[in-house]
C-alpha cells in the first residue's frame, strides 16, 4: 500500500515539475520557432519575474497587486529585451544570436545585482512566505506541498490556453505562419514585428508565472538562479522537437519524469518493503542504486540532451525537417 | 588568409624578435620592480590570452561554437593539482586517492627549475586532450547552435562530476594547498607558444581547411576538403592548451573550487574572442588585452563605490554593440604581420601590416 502513495507522490512531483519546465519551454519554443534564436535571456525573465515579486511582497503590497506587478514588469522586460537587443541583430548567424541573449542575460543578472545591493536588500535573498501558497495538502498517508499542486494545475489551464491561442484566434494563426516561414507570411501581409512581439509577450508572461512559482519552491533567490531552469526548459523543446509548442509541452513533462525517476530510483533498494522482491535483488539495487547517485542527476539529463541531439535532432516524436550537420 | 611572407628567414623573423624581446623586457622590469598587483594582472592577462587563443583556434577557425572549454581548463587545473602535490600532503590533503594515484607526486626540481610543475602540466593538457577527441568525436558532428549547447552541457557534466568528485578533487570543498609555482616566465612562456602554435595552424593546410569548411561547408566538401578531421584536430590543440591555462591559473591562484569554473568565466573569454574578432590570432591579443584592462577599470569604480554588477552590464552592452556594428570583431579574420615589418620595400604602410586574411 506505501508503495502506491510513494508512486502517486512521485507522479504528482513529476507532473508539477513537468508543468513549470512545460511553461518555460512553450517561450523558448515560440520565439526560436519565428526568429531561429535560442533565447538563453528567457531564464533570466524568471529570475526578475521572482525579484519583483519578492520585492513587492517586502513592500507589504497585497498579493493581487504583487503579481500584476510581477507579470507586467516581465512582460515590458522581454518586449524591451526584443526590441533593443534582438531586432537589430534579426538574420545574423546563429551563433551571434545566441550570444546576444547570453549578454542580455548578463545584463539582467548584474542589473538585478545592483538594483538589490541599491535597495539595500541581502544576497541571496530570502523569498517571503505567501501564506495562501505555503503548507501541504494530505490525502491519506501522502503530503503534497501546496505549491506543487498549483503548479500542476495551473500549469495545465495556461497551457490549455495557449493552444487555444495558436489554433483559434487570428493572431495565433499568424504566428504559426510566421513560425512557417517568416518572409512568406510577411509577403501574406502578416505584420510580423506584432507577431514577434506577442511571442516575446506571451513567453514573458509564463516565464514570469513559472518564475513565482520557482521561487515558492526554493524559497530563496540569487540572480544567477535562472540559469538551471532555462538549460531544462531548452533539453525540454529539444526533447520535444525545438520550435513545435506542443513538442515543448511534451518535452516539458517528459522531462519532468524523467528527472523524478532519476531521483527516486536511486535508493529504491532502501524504501521497496521486505518481501516485495527477492532479496538478492534488493541487495542488488541497493548496491548498484544507491541513493547518492541522485546528486549525479543533472549529469545524466545532459547526456540524455546530447543523445537526443545526435539521434533525434528534431525531437522524439520527429518531424520532416532534418538538422543539418553543416 | 595571407600568404607566407616571402623574403629571407632573417628580415621575416626580425619583427616577431623584437616584438618577444621587447615583451621580455616588460616582464624583466615588471619583475625588478616587484609590484605585485601588476604582476598579478600581467599573469592574469596572460592565462586569459591562452584561454582566448585556444577557444579562437576551435571556434573562430572552424565555426564550430563551443561553450564547454571551461570544463577543459577545470580538468586541467585539478588534473594537474593533484600530480604537484607533495607526496605528505597528498596523504594528509586526499586521504582516498586510488593507491595508484597516491604515490605520484611531480613536485621534484632539477636545480631551482621545478621541472615536475613541467611534467604534471604536459600530462595533465594530454589527459585533457584524450577527453576532447572522445568528446569531439561526438560533438563535432553538430553544428550551429546545437553544437553550442551540446558542449554546454559537457559544461554542466563536468560541473557534477566535480562536484562529487570527493576522494579525487575534494568535491565542492576548496582545494587548496596547491605549490605557486606559477609566475611571469611560465605564463607568457606558455602564452607565446600558444600564439606561435595557433598562428602555425592558421597558415598550414589544415588551418585553411578548417576556414574553408567554415565559410561554406558544401563548397569546401565538393572539392574533397574533409570536414570532420580539422574540426577535430581544432577542438583536440585547443583544449591542450585550455587545460595548460588551467594548471597555470591553479598554481597561481593556488586554492580554488568548481564554482569558479562555470558559465561567467566562459562568457568572458568569448567576449574577449569575439571583441578581438574570430579567426584573428592578433585579434585575440588586442581583444584579450583591451577586456582585462576594461575590467580592472570597471573594478576600479566599482569597488569603493560598492556598485557591484556595473561592470558586467558595461561589459554586456559593449558585447551587443560589437555583436550589432562590428560583428567580424575589431580585426575579423585580419592579421597584424609582424613578419613583414622589416621586409625590404614592404610592411612600412599601415596597408601592407595589416593584410587581409582572405
Amino acid at each position: 500500500m506505501n508503495l502506491v502513495f510513494y508512486f502517486l507522490q512521485q507522479l504528482v512531483n513529476a507532473l508539477s515539475i513537468g508543468s513549470l519546465y512545460a511553461l518555460m519551454a512553450v517561450g523558448l519554443a515560440m520565439v526560436f520557432s519565428i526568429l531561429r534564436l535560442i533565447n538563453f535571456a528567457h531564464g533570466d525573465l524568471i529570475m526578475v519575474a521572482a525579484y519583483i515579486a519578492a520585492f513587492a511582497l517586502l513592500g507589504k503590497l497585497p498579493l493581487v497587486v504583487t503579481i500584476v506587478l510581477m507579470l507586467a514588469g516581465t512582460i515590458l522586460l522581454g518586449l524591451l529585451m526584443e526590441r533593443v537587443a534582438y531586432r537589430p541583430i534579426r538574420g545574423a548567424p546563429d551563433v551571434a544570436a545566441l550570444l546576444t541573449s547570453f549578454a542580455v542575460g548578463q545584463i539582467l543578472q548584474n542589473g538585478t545585482l545592483l538594483v538589490t545591493r541599491l535597495l539595500q536588500r541581502p544576497n541571496p535573498l530570502a523569498f517571503p512566505v505567501i501564506s495562501a501558497l505555503s503548507g501541504v495538502f494530505t490525502f491519506g498517508s501522502i503530503t503534497i506541498p501546496r505549491v506543487n499542486v498549483l503548479s500542476l494545475v495551473l500549469g495545465i489551464i495556461l497551457l490549455v490556453l495557449l493552444s487555444l491561442f495558436v489554433t483559434r484566434t487570428d493572431l495565433g494563426l499568424s504566428m504559426r505562419a510566421a513560425a512557417e516561414d517568416l518572409p512568406a507570411a510577411r509577403l501574406m501581409g502578416i505584420d510580423t514585428n506584432r507577431v514577434i512581439a506577442t511571442a516575446f509577450a506571451i513567453g514573458s508572461g509564463l516565464a514570469a508565472v513559472a518564475g513565482l512559482l520557482f521561487a515558492v519552491q526554493a524559497g530563496q533567490l540569487t540572480p544567477y538562479m535562472g540559469f538551471t531552469p532555462v538549460l531544462k526548459a531548452f533539453i525540454a523543446a529539444v526533447i520535444g522537437g525545438f520550435g513545435s509548442i506542443s513538442g515543448a509541452i511534451i518535452g516539458g513533462y517528459a522531462l519532468g519524469g524523467l528527472e523524478v525517476l532519476l531521483t527516486a530510483i536511486p535508493g529504491i533498494g532502501d524504501i521497496l518493503p521486505p518481501g516485495l522482491v527477492a532479496p538478492g535483488v534488493q541487495a542488488w539495487l541497493r548496491q548498484w542504486l544507491p541513493s547518492s547517485l541522485t546528486s549525479y542527476r543533472d549529469a545524466f539529463v545532459f547526456i540524455v540532451l546530447i543523445l537526443v541531439l545526435l539521434f533525434r535532432p528534431n525531437g522524439i516524436l520527429g518531424s520532416r525537417e532534418r538538422e543539418e550537420m553543416g | 588568409m595571407s600568404p607566407q611572407a616571402q623574403g629571407p628567414i632573417w628580415e621575416r623573423a626580425a619583427g616577431p624578435l623584437v616584438a618577444v624581446l621587447a615583451l621580455v623586457i616588460l616582464l624583466a622590469l615588471l619583475q625588478v620592480t616587484g609590484l605585485a598587483f601588476w604582476q598579478g594582472l600581467v599573469i592574469n592577462l596572460g592565462i586569459f590570452l591562452i584561454l582566448v587563443l585556444s577557444l579562437n583556434l576551435s571556434n573562430g577557425f572552424t565555426g564550430v561554437f563551443s561553450l564547454g572549454h571551461i570544463g577543459f581548463m577545470a580538468l586541467g587545473a585539478y588534473a594537474s593539482a593533484i600530480l604537484t602535490l607533495p607526496l605528505r600532503e597528498k596523504q594528509e590533503y586526499l586521504p582516498n586517492l586510488p593507491a595508484w594515484m597516491a604515490g605520484i607526486h611531480f613536485d621534484f626540481r632539477v636545480g631551482s627549475f621545478p621541472l615536475g610543475f613541467l611534467v604534471a602540466t604536459v600530462i595533465a593538457a594530454f589527459l585533457v586532450s584524450l577527453v576532447a577527441l572522445l568528446v569531439g568525436l561526438v560533438l563535432m558532428r553538430l553544428s550551429g547552435h546545437f553544437v553550442a549547447v551540446a558542449t554546454l552541457g559537457f559544461l554542466v557534466i563536468v560541473r557534477v562530476l566535480l562536484f562529487n568528485a570527493d576522494n579525487l578533487t575534494r568535491g565542492s570543498r576548496t582545494f587548496s594547498n596547491v605549490t605557486p609555482y606559477t609566475n611571469l616566465w611560465w605564463v607568457w612562456t606558455w602564452a607565446l607558444l600558444t600564439i606561435y602554435i595557433v598562428w602555425r595552424i592558421k597558415r598550414s593546410p589544415f588551418g585553411r581547411a578548417m576556414f574553408a569548411q567554415r565559410e561554406d561547408r558544401w563548397a569546401a566538401q565538393s572539392i574533397g576538403i574533409e570536414v570532420m578531421s580539422p574540426r577535430l584536430l581544432a577542438f583536440v590543440v585547443s583544449a591542450f592548451f585550455t587545460a595548460v591555462a588551467g594548471s597555470l591559473y591553479a598554481h597561481f591562484i593556488t586554492s580554488f573550487s568548481p564554482t569558479v569554473f562555470y558559465f561567467d568565466l566562459t562568457f568572458k573569454v568569448i567576449t574577449m574572442l569575439v571583441v578581438g574578432g574570430m579567426g584573428s590570432v592578433s585579434g585575440s591579443v588586442v581583444g584579450t588585452v583591451l577586456v582585462v584592462g576594461l575590467t580592472e577599470v570597471l573594478r576600479r569604480i566599482e569597488d569603493p563605490s560598492q556598485l557591484y554588477g556595473m561592470s558586467g552590464i558595461v561589459l554586456a552592452i559593449l558585447f551587443i554593440l560589437i555583436i550589432i556594428f562590428r560583428r567580424e570583431g575589431l580585426l575579423g579574420q585580419r592579421e597584424i604581420a609582424l613578419d613583414r615589418w622589416f621586409m625590404k620595400g614592404g610592411g612600412t604602410g599601415s596597408e601592407q601590416q595589416i593584410t587581409n586574411a582572405e
